[in-house]
């Protein structure tokens, strides 16, 4: 019993490794940037929802509807100031760009909040939990952070697929002078992915704060696991992130019931394994050109 | 090989060649007597900057020539660290275990190339950092190696510390010596020519015969060797390790923003870019937060506005060169005075 | 009275080679000018700049009085310049239809829209989710086309639509320039296969070198002169 509770939390924290994984591989996939920064800027994204809350009182589910368009907003400004500037003399650029500002911001919150780790308090949400039996019970929390990355993930594949600014972030991720040659201004493109990124991050990183907490230092590993969601599910495929997300959160809370010291081996273990059995991912895009 | 008309040839060696190599013996002679001039303050300096520049080097060789863009170095770093502790508990002196880390990081790179060359170029980068984490939390889980804690380097606290000092720093001085050395020779060699006709084109490069996957491995395996032999003047030189800063990302951090500052794809970008790099952490590196904030807030504009790092700006302000690593045609004419350019 | 679409004096550099050099011509609302030339004579080069997917060294492109010679392609577009580029250059990820919406994303207003480019080519509603990395060359190429269509351009740029393609292929494709150039559309083509340009364009212009070596209408234009201006063999050959 013990261990289907152990399959069933990983599928939970699954979603959530996917929710933060989506923009990465997006970011990755349209402009073939590695956000080095993901990570710290969902960090930065749950300390200021944590200040907001302290100082002004709202709930959790404020401080979201706030700090989500925000920080997608300054993901838009971070990639027309900075990172397009960037990408056009390669791609190492924009790789050293993205790892000065993961130095910053977590140095930044280090100097401004201790290196202690916080939590964003749910409310009562984060107390209840459905019960399965005896010992399985499944917090309402982590089922609604579940419920909330496939409902974006969908969302996401939907846009990408419907909206014609969607679609057109395709086409440049495929060909970016083709996609000019239809009317599309790369430099904008890439700031709605990135800044599509941004909003996932943020929401992402606030549901981590939820559900257990976040310290300055969290953002690499998150960063880790993010893209080893992507890779494990296959590139360029947002369901793939989500199963990708799973298999992660299974592997490491299974490993983590039999030995807590097992917990990282095992998911990073699990991507080498998925590397090297299967590198175009478990659902790999079906797309003859990646 | 008579006096009959020569067509056009390329060359490179000639006197240039000759310079360096004479200037090279000279500078290392010279490296190798500062103990003697200077008091240990330099020294311990000398040798930060010394196994800085031999991560920068071959971080430069991966990225620089061969294309493999890796954050994840560290694991050779700790990996070369941990050699040295393990040799040394096996009663092998450090300043000897600090070539066998070496020797043993170039043996596991070869079985790791063979999962990381599987990611694809870009993914290449993450990859390598979660294998680094494989290592790291290989290494916690060995006790006899002080598990999460890490371990004091015993065998070398007996020695008088002014012999240490100056030991320490001729390794290090050796290390970086035979990183620079060893670069030059792999890119002046066969590897070095697949290498740039890999970096202009490779499946081009590969249907004309190049071998692409024997000189990225070799690169590979030397950056490893490198890469560890500096962890082992890491731990040599702090008389411990501790897992966590060992295979700490914050190296291969530290290894690309020396690179792009200095000039990547250049052997003098590097070097200048870690001498810079020491020079700042000497000065500031006690400020801490605050100095890694300037630091990473440095890293912006130099990846906007410099991306060929500062020997960029001498190399294309000035015909100087310390490495003659470029090719050049030889004019066909006898009566041809000189290389244009 | 000014050209749809004037070149003037344009120099475009590519790496360390002027790939063009101070090159004019003009194209006028409804006509198709046709540029022929051997290899590197710089034909792409030509139509990347004039799309703006390069910038010119020198000299300037004009749209029907605009300056347009610093607006980057995607602004170009908008204001009624399209290109099919050479290779055709279709999203291998996205369907055909896809493919086709994409030409819609800046359109300006106009006759073309997805049922007229179906009309155009009834076998594209047939496939239309399919992905365009499966069509076969001649299909992509067609799908190439309705996709500059589908912005409804003032200029036309076609850059070797026949190549690789089979002569019957090339022949309904080229069946439909009649009807682009009836909306009043001028268009600019690069076509390897010299006498198809001469029989569908109302003005050719011979590239050698990237300079302009003979221009005229097909009908004044000899042979002759064509060869010589083509491979730039010298007059003091004759
Ligand atoms: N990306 C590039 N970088 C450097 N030089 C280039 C590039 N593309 C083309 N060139 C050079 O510019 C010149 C003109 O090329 P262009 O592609 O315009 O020729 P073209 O007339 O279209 O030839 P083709 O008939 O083969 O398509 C050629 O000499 C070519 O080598
Ligand atoms: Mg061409």
């Amino acid at each position: 019993m013990i261990w289907v509770d152990a399959v069933l939390q990983g599928v939970l924290v699954g979603g959530l490794y996917a929710l933060f994984a989506c923009g990465l591989s997006l970011m990755f996939g349209v402009m073939r940037i590695v956000n080095l920064a993901h990570g710290d800027f969902a960090v930065l994204a749950a300390f200021l929802a944590y200040s907001l809350i302290s100082a002004s009182g709202v709930n959790l589910l404020y401080a979201a509807l706030l700090t989500v368009p925000v920080f997608a907003g300054f993901g838009y400004l971070v990639q027309r100031g900075l990172l397009n500037r960037a990408i056009s003399s390669g791609p190492l650029p924009p790789l050293l760009a993205t790892f000065g500002l993961s130095v910053v911001i977590q140095n930044s919150l280090l100097q401004g909040y201790t290196a202690d780790s916080r939590a964003l308090d749910p409310g009562r949400i984060g107390t209840a939990s459905l019960r399965l039996s005896g010992q399985i019970s499944l917090s309402y929390l982590e089922l609604l952070i579940l419920g909330l990355a496939v409902l974006v993930l969908g969302g996401l594949e939907l846009y990408l697929r419907r909206n014609r600014t969607g679609r057109m972030l395709r086409a440049a991720a495929d060909d970016r002078d083709a996609a000019s040659l239809v009317g599309g201004d790369p430099r904008h493109l890439y700031g709605v992915a990135t800044a599509i990124a941004f909003g996932t991050l943020a929401l992402a990183g606030l549901l981590f704060a939820a559900r257990s907490s976040v310290a300055p230092s969290s953002g690499p590993s998150e960063l880790l696991f993010g893209f080893e969601a992507v890779v494990i599910g296959g590139l360029g495929s947002l369901w793939g992130t989500l199963l990708g997300g799973i298999a992660l959160g299974i592997a490491q809370n299974v490993a983590g019931q039999a030995d807590p010291a097992y917990t990282l081996l095992a998911g990073h273990l699990l991507f080498l394994l998925v590397l090297i059995l299967r590198p175009e991912g478990l659902l790999p895009r079906r797309s003859v050109t990646a | 090989m008579s006096a009959v008309q020569q067509g056009p040839a390329v060359e490179r060696g000639g006197r240039p060649a000759r310079y360096t190599a004479g200037g090279g013996v000279v500078l290392v002679a010279a490296l190798a007597y500062l103990p003697y001039l200077v008091d240990t303050g330099v020294t311990q300096a000398m040798v930060v900057f010394f196994y800085l520049a031999a991560m920068a080097l071959m971080w430069n060789l991966l990225a620089g020539y061969a294309g493999l863009v890796s954050v994840g170095q560290q694991a050779y770093v700790g990996l070369g660290a941990y050699a040295v502790l393990q040799f040394s508990n096996w009663g092998v002196a450090p300043f000897l275990g600090v070539w066998l880390a070496a020797l043993a990081c170039a043996v596991i790179a070869l079985p790791t190339s063979f999962a990381a060359f599987r990611l694809r170029a870009d993914y290449f980068a993450v990859g390598t950092w979660a294998i680094a984490e494989v290592y790291h939390l290989l290494v916690i889980q060995d006790s006899s190696l002080g598990g999460g804690s890490g371990s004091a380097l015993t065998t070398l606290s007996g020695i008088d510390p002014v012999l240490r000092d100056a030991e320490t720093y001729w390794t290090a001085l050796a290390v970086a010596a035979v990183c620079v050395l060893g670069c030059f020779l792999l890119l002046r060699g066969r590897v070095g020519l697949a290498l740039t006709a890999i970096r202009d084109d490779e499946t081009a490069a590969g249907s004309a015969g190049v071998r692409v996957g024997p000189a990225k491995r070799t690169v590979y395996l030397a950056a490893a060797a490198g890469c560890g032999a500096a962890g082992g003047v890491v731990i040599v030189s702090q008389l411990n390790v501790a897992p966590d800063s060992a295979f700490s990302v914050q190296w291969s951090a530290s290894m690309i923003f020396i690179v792009l500052l200095g000039g990547i794809g250049t052997l003098e970008g590097p070097l200048l870019g870690a001498a810079l790099f020491t020079v700042v952490q000497q000065y500031f590196g006690a400020d801490g937060a605050w100095y890694l904030i300037v630091l990473g807030a440095a890293c912006v504009p130099v990846a906007v506005w410099l991306p060929r790092g500062l020997w960029g700006v001498v190399a294309r302000a000035t015909p100087l060169r310390v490495f003659p690593l470029a090719r050049r045609v030889r004019a066909a004419s006898p009566t041809a005075a000189g290389p244009g350019r | 009275m000014s050209a749809l679409l004037e070149v003037r004096g344009l120099s475009v550099r590519r790496g360390q080679l002027l790939a063009l050099r101070d090159l004019s011509l003009a194209v006028e609302a409804g006509r198709v000018v046709a540029v022929i030339g051997a290899n590197g004579a710089g034909k792409s080069t030509l139509l990347e700049a004039v799309a703006g997917l390069l910038r010119p060294e020198r000299g300037g492109v004009v749209l029907d009085g605009t300056e347009v010679t610093a607006l980057p392609a995607h602004r170009r577009l908008r204001l009624g310049i399209a290109l099919v580029p050479e290779g055709r250059r279709l999203f291998p990820s996205l369907s055909v239809r896809e493919n086709l919406l994409t030409g819609q994303y800046r359109r300006r207003p106009g006759p073309w829209d997805l049922p007229a480019v179906y009309a155009l080519f009834p076998w594209m509603a047939d496939r239309a989710a399919q992905r365009a990395s499966a069509l076969s060359g001649g299909e992509q190429q067609a799908v190439a086309l309705g996709r500059a269509l589908l912005a409804n351009p003032r200029v036309l740029l076609l850059d070797e639509l026949s190549l690789g393609l089979a002569p019957a292929v090339v022949a309904t494709v080229y069946r439909t320039l009649p009807q682009v150039v009836a909306q009043g559309t001028g268009v600019l083509l690069v076509e390897q296969d010299v006498s198809l340009a001469l029989r569908r364009a109302d003005e050719v212009h011979c590239l050698l070198e990237g300079r302009v070596e003979l221009s005229g209408s097909p009908a004044d234009l000899s042979a002759r002169q064509i060869e010589t201006a083509y491979f730039g063999i010298r007059r003091e050959s004759a």
